[in-house]
């Protein structure tokens, strides 16, 4: 049981995190952050099928993934 | 629950001045973590170059020093020579380090200085806007070439880090590039083997890294990331060109 935690402030959408995911449980959140960036968010309902790879965190340019297990 | 990938240690909570997704965050990050498993940030000291890399003393807490533009090397030979115990890292663009910067690095890398150098290629003058770089691709169409770069006259893309691998002082060159998690895993363990390269007193290491620029190349994030694969790595072959395994200089 693994998710990831993204730091919605420090992102700066370049959706990195969205295309490298191999089980496609990120997507594009539909609120801008503080920065005026539309982050990327974790779905939630999906949580039970993050393995932790850690991909999205590897490559991640702004270090704003968290990812537990 | 126990956190299996966090912030670095040695990263500072400053949010980086980058462009969304340009690959310097990767790079720094990677350095961060290097210097966490070796445990040398206590006893380091970086070196920015000038351009979009000038702002690293926000983002490690180490001690750094801003270099004139292109004399990253030159003051990482001092500061080597005045401190041998410390771990001296300079990190350099494109421009800085094989257009301006030229004659220290070669000089540096000749004399086999036992420091460690981050070079950062994405093949144009990121924090200028965009300007011609000595490794510029045939073709590629920047602010100072908007016809694309002739070989003409403005000859063909430097490859610093064959280059270096000639001058008998360099113990390891190699080139990786940060364009997917695979090649990010293979310049973590590059960078790794430069930091311990200084540890070990072999001599001077260099990391060249393929790295994008999004805003200058004119294209999105994603695509910025295939057209490595696409059109750098063709030129700028990946591998380790040169790796010292004993003190075997004469």
């Amino acid at each position: 049981m693994a998710h990831i935690v993204i730091d919605r402030d420090r992102c700066k959408g370049c959706y990195f995190c969205i295309e490298f995911c191999p089980r496609n449980i990120i997507r594009i959140s539909q609120e801008h952050n503080r920065i005026g960036y539309f982050p990327a968010e974790f779905i939630e309902e999906e949580r039970e099928r993050c393995t932790g790879c850690k991909t999205c965190a590897v490559m991640c340019p702004d270090t704003a993934i968290e990812v537990y297990k | 629950m126990n956190a299996i990938f966090k912030r670095p240690d040695n990263l500072t909570d400053a949010a980086t001045h980058f462009c969304p997704g340009c690959t310097h965050g990767i790079a720094h990050r990677l350095i961060a973590e290097a210097m966490d498993e070796l445990g040398i940030a206590d006893r380091t000291i970086g070196i920015p170059g000038v351009g979009c890399c000038v702002f690293l003393y926000r983002y490690f807490p180490i001690d750094a020093l801003e270099a004139p533009h292109g004399r990253a090397p030159a003051c990482a030979t001092g500061m080597k020579r005045a401190q041998p115990d410390r771990i001296i890292f300079a990190y350099q663009g494109d421009g800085d380090m094989a257009a301006i910067g030229t004659s220290e690095i070669i000089h540096a890398a000749n004399r086999g200085e036992n420091i460690t150098v981050f070079f950062i290629n994405n093949s144009v003058y990121g924090m200028t806007g965009g300007q011609m770089a000595p490794t510029t691709l045939l073709g590629q169409q920047t602010t100072t070439s908007p016809f694309g770069r002739d070989f003409k006259s403005e000859g063909y893309p430097i490859k610093m880090a064959e280059m270096l691998a000639t001058l008998e002082g360099v113990a390891y060159s190699t080139r990786v590039s940060l364009h997917s998690p695979k090649h990010v895993n293979q310049a973590k363990k590059a960078i790794r083997k430069a930091f311990e390269m200084q540890i070990n007193e072999m001599g001077f290491s260099v990391v060249e890294m393929l790295s994008t620029c999004n805003t200058n190349w004119r294209v999105s994030p994603l695509e910025a990331l295939t057209m490595i694969e696409r059109e750098m790595i063709p030129y700028f072959p990946l591998g380790v060109f040169k790796e010292r395994t004993g003190k075997d200089f004469l």
